[in-house]
């Protein structure tokens, strides 16, 4: 069989599998007693197992089916769970990665495992399984012997169950197992399922119908069915299902199955032990946990998905821009020709296009959690070899953000999350002394503001020290002296991204290289973000990030200058002002204006840009205010087009670097109108 | 052109000034007629500006310029020769694209040593045909970003 096509899903589904694990594992080390946890890194685990088993990884099958011997000893009580087992199963976990990494990557997926597989197969033995422990087994196994129902069925579907009896339908339990190297586990279910609706009606399915549809279970499931079909019927019809293995149907009698379910009651309360007047109450509890199960997984299957390749996205989005330019070129020619019509279509035409761009936006929005994620594992090996006690809690990690910028804001968090743990939060001894908990915490926080999104690192830690901050600027030659003096607080921290800088009195090889600040700064600059700091003398320090939301449509202010048009991007502009001449000032050959009591120097656009001139100028400046941070400036253009919404695009690799100007667009009667960089003309 | 020794190659002519060109039709994306020229501040004076083409920003060099002719307005004939060459897109004005020819890779000669002319440099061969006298120019070099990205870094 060929097995390229599976190869991308093969790829896509371990990496999932793999994040869902060391989630969990995190999980575990918080809550090691809790065993449901175990059993959700049991099924991943077994997944991938099952799943590169039939593609033929053999070292991978054969890592997973260690750790997964190790988890069920675990989940069996067993082994008793230990941080050592912890540490053990992340290794495997760690090779499990860069095994897949390398499949993704064209690799054979092969690797040295014996050290970490000898290692699981110790801890497997390390503990032979005591008797006494065995003995809690019962409870959990209590409910398989019992031959007659596999399946617990509340009072409602009791009643149906009941209803259809009276009716004349019979009652079946049917079991069906898939082959273990079925590929397409969710479509057999379908099929299965297609069947037995055509037979009878499906009372109940355990798992339930939506963990089926999502591949979670292994590989039998439990389906009861009201039919009038034979026994030997409903068996032959559902083998001709390819990829089955087998298939039990079992009628069941509905006294039997409430002697059962008393009986099932009885087990449970006399191993729980609980006293009398408690025992309804834990009958039931079982079922409100299956409840919110199904409601947690109800909630999921309604997000269907479907991978898309991200490149079909692109084109589409690209098509989309095409049609913006157009809609832009219909909206003026409807408003030239002035036919009532053609203006009511125009206009719907418009709208439809918004909710359009909208939805194409919104697809290419990815929630910040695909970077997040890797961030706890990070931090936990970090804290280790630091030998610190650090807290990472991440909140918001729903939020979204267009894929350019996901894809290019990673590095930088990490940068900014390595310094925070190694120079913000100090070792537990100087915590402790300094009266503060042990544990430091990180906060990392995503969050949507206006047209923004924001991310925070917040750290518990030490602070920033301006007086060190000074005076290693000024031995690095970054600042002057008297410059240093004058400075607010957030000025100084700000010190801190500028290249050639590191504060650590050690450098130590988790940051402190001196490289990575200046660079978190430039590339976030570069996505049109900005990045502030606060920070509180042994308080700690917020690290703020502010992005926008999308990088290809934005909001300009159209203006002219003489005959050329130019755009000035909405995000870096105040406000826009008309100047009368004999208002502006001079200071050192530099033309400024008074604005709202704050000297603002003036920029002609016109000589920036160098542009031709064909009319002469008139009594009043129209004049755009911008900033850069804490800086003004006023550029003076010849008249305001208006507010647009425009499609950004590169002038190409041809005309790269060309200054002051960050890109193009296309406008609505096809011209190109350049987009001014406000960052490059204030300095 | 060492890649087809025996074929003919197709070429794209047009005409500046008084002389004809020629660029592989290969290496051509299409002709277009010149539409509104968005001027780019700060660049090298042959880099007329940026175009539309059809959604795609596209640089245009006046080669008029570039080869150090002088330069005039454009008329009802001046073409734009869309070029694709190493992932660069851009446009080229010339006075009069209008013929698609088939020459004999053998009738392609080493360009003229003469010295202090400036288009030598971008020729790659010159091929006669009859009486005609084509200039086979050179993309990579009109195109090569080494040669004056310093200068225009500095604009």
């Amino acid at each position: 069989m060929d097995m390229n096509q599976y190869l991308e899903v093969f790829i896509e589904e371990s990496k999932e599998h793999l994040q869902a694990c060391n989630e969990q594992l995190l999980e575990l080390e918080k809550n090691p007693e809790d065993i449901t946890i175990v059993n959700e890194i049991f099924r991943s685990a077994h997944t991938l197992k099952g799943m590169s088993a039939t593609m033929g990884y053999e070292d991978l099958a054969k890592l997973t089916h260690q750790m997964e011997n190790v988890l069920d000893a675990i989940r069996n009580h067993k082994l008793k769970f230990n941080p050592e087992i912890l540490d053990v199963v992340f290794l495997a976990v760690d090779d499990l990665e860069a095994m897949v990494q390398s499949i993704a990557e064209g690799g054979d997926g092969k690797r040295d495992v014996s050290d970490v597989v000898g290692k699981l197969l110790l801890i497997e033995k390390g503990e032979s399984p005591v008797q006494s422990e065995a003995k809690s087994e019962v409870a959990a196994a209590a409910a398989e012997p019992l031959h007659a129902a596999k399946s617990h069925y509340d009072e409602f579907e009791f009643t149906v169950l009941q209803q259809s009896k009276e009716q004349g339908f019979d009652t079946f339990e049917i079991t069906v197992a898939l082959r273990e190297d079925c590929l397409l586990k969710a479509a057999r279910v379908f099929m299965i399922f297609e069947i037995l609706e055509k037979i009878g009606e499906v009372i109940k399915s355990n798992p339930s119908v939506d963990q089926l549809e999502e591949e979670q279970f292994d590989h039998e499931f439990t389906v009861t069915i009201v039919s009038k079909e034979m026994k030997d019927d409903i068996q032959k019809k559902l083998m001709k299902v390819s990829e089955v293995e087998k298939v039990d149907v079992n009628p069941i009698s509905l006294d039997e199955l409430r002697q059962y379910e008393e009986e099932v009651e009885i087990i449970q309360t006399t191993v729980s032990e609980a006293p009398a007047n408690e025992m309804v109450k834990n009958a039931d509890t079982p079922n409100k946990q299956e409840d919110k199960k199904a409601t947690s997984s109800a909630k999921q299957a309604s997000s269907k998905t479907i991978r898309v390749n991200i490149e079909r996205l692109d084109i589409l989005m690209n098509l989309f821009e095409e049609l913006v330019i157009d809609r832009g070129r219909l909206e003026q020619i409807s408003r030239d020709l002035n036919n009532q019509e053609l203006h009511e279509t125009v206009e719907r035409m418009s709208r439809v296009t918004g909710d359009l761009q909208n939805i194409i936006l919104n697809m290419r929005m990815v929630p910040v959690e695909t970077v997040f994620n890797r961030f706890p594992r990070m931090v936990r090996q970090l804290a280790r070899d630091l030998n610190k006690k650090i807290n990472l809690e991440i909140i918001g990690a729903e939020t979204e953000l267009d894929r350019t910028v996901i894809d290019e804001i990673g590095d930088p968090l990490v940068h900014l999350i390595r310094n925070a743990l190694d120079h913000g939060v100090e070792t537990p001894e100087t915590r402790k002394a300094n009266g503060k908990n042990e544990e430091g915490t990180v906060v990392l926080k995503a969050y949507h503001s206006g047209n923004h999104v924001f991310i925070e690192i917040e750290d518990d830690g030490a602070g920033i020290s301006r007086d060190k901050v000074l005076a290693k600027a000024l031995s690095k030659g970054i600042v002057t002296e008297q410059a240093a003096a004058s400075m607010t607080d957030n000025q100084v921290y700000e010190l801190i991204l500028a290249s050639g800088f590191s504060t650590a009195e050690k450098i130590s090889d988790v940051s402190g290289r001196g490289v990575g600040l200046d660079v978190v700064k430039s590339t976030i600059e570069s996505l049109g973000g900005t990045i502030s700091i606060e920070s509180k003398l042994g308080h700690g320090s917020v690290f703020s990030i502010q992005l926008p939301l999308t990088l290809s449509i934005i909001s300009v202010m159209l203006t002219e200058i003489q005959q050329e048009k130019f755009a000035i991007p909405l995000s870096s502009i105040i406000e826009t002002a008309i100047v009368k001449k004999e208002d502006i000032l001079n200071a050192h050959n530099q033309r400024v204006i008074d604005f709202r009591g704050k000297v603002v120097p003036l920029l002609f656009l016109k000589d920036v840009f160098e542009v031709p001139v064909f009319e002469e100028e008139d009594d009043f400046y129209s004049v755009v205010i911008v900033r850069k941070g804490d800086k003004m400036a006023g550029l003076v253009v010849d008249s305001f087009i208006g507010q647009q919404e425009v499609v950004l695009k590169s002038l190409g690799n041809y005309l790269m670097n060309v200054f002051a100007i960050s890109g193009a667009t296309i406008l609505g009667n096809g011209q190109v109108a350049l987009i001014v960089d406000c960052n490059a003309l204030i300095k | 052109m060492t890649d087809t020794l025996a074929a003919d190659v197709k070429l794209i002519v047009f005409q500046l000034k008084d002389k004809e060109y020629a660029i592989p039709v290969n290496q051509v994306q299409g002709i277009e007629k010149v539409e509104h020229i968005t001027r780019v501040p700060r660049t090298e004076k042959f880099i007329k500006g940026v175009i539309n083409l059809r959604g795609v920003i596209t640089p245009i060099i006046d080669l008029r310029s570039r080869f150090g002719l002088e330069e005039e307005n454009f008329t009802d004939s001046t073409r734009v020769i869309i070029v694709s060459v190493n992932d660069l897109e851009v446009g080229f004005v010339v006075d009069l694209a209008n013929d698609v020819i088939d020459i004999p890779v053998s009738s392609i000669e080493p360009p003229p040593d003469v010295v202090g002319v400036k288009e030598v440099e971008y020729i790659n061969g010159v091929a006669k045909i009859g009486k005609r006298l084509l200039i086979l120019i050179d993309l990579e070099m009109i195109l090569g970003t080494e040669q004056f990205s310093s200068t225009r870094n500095e604009g």
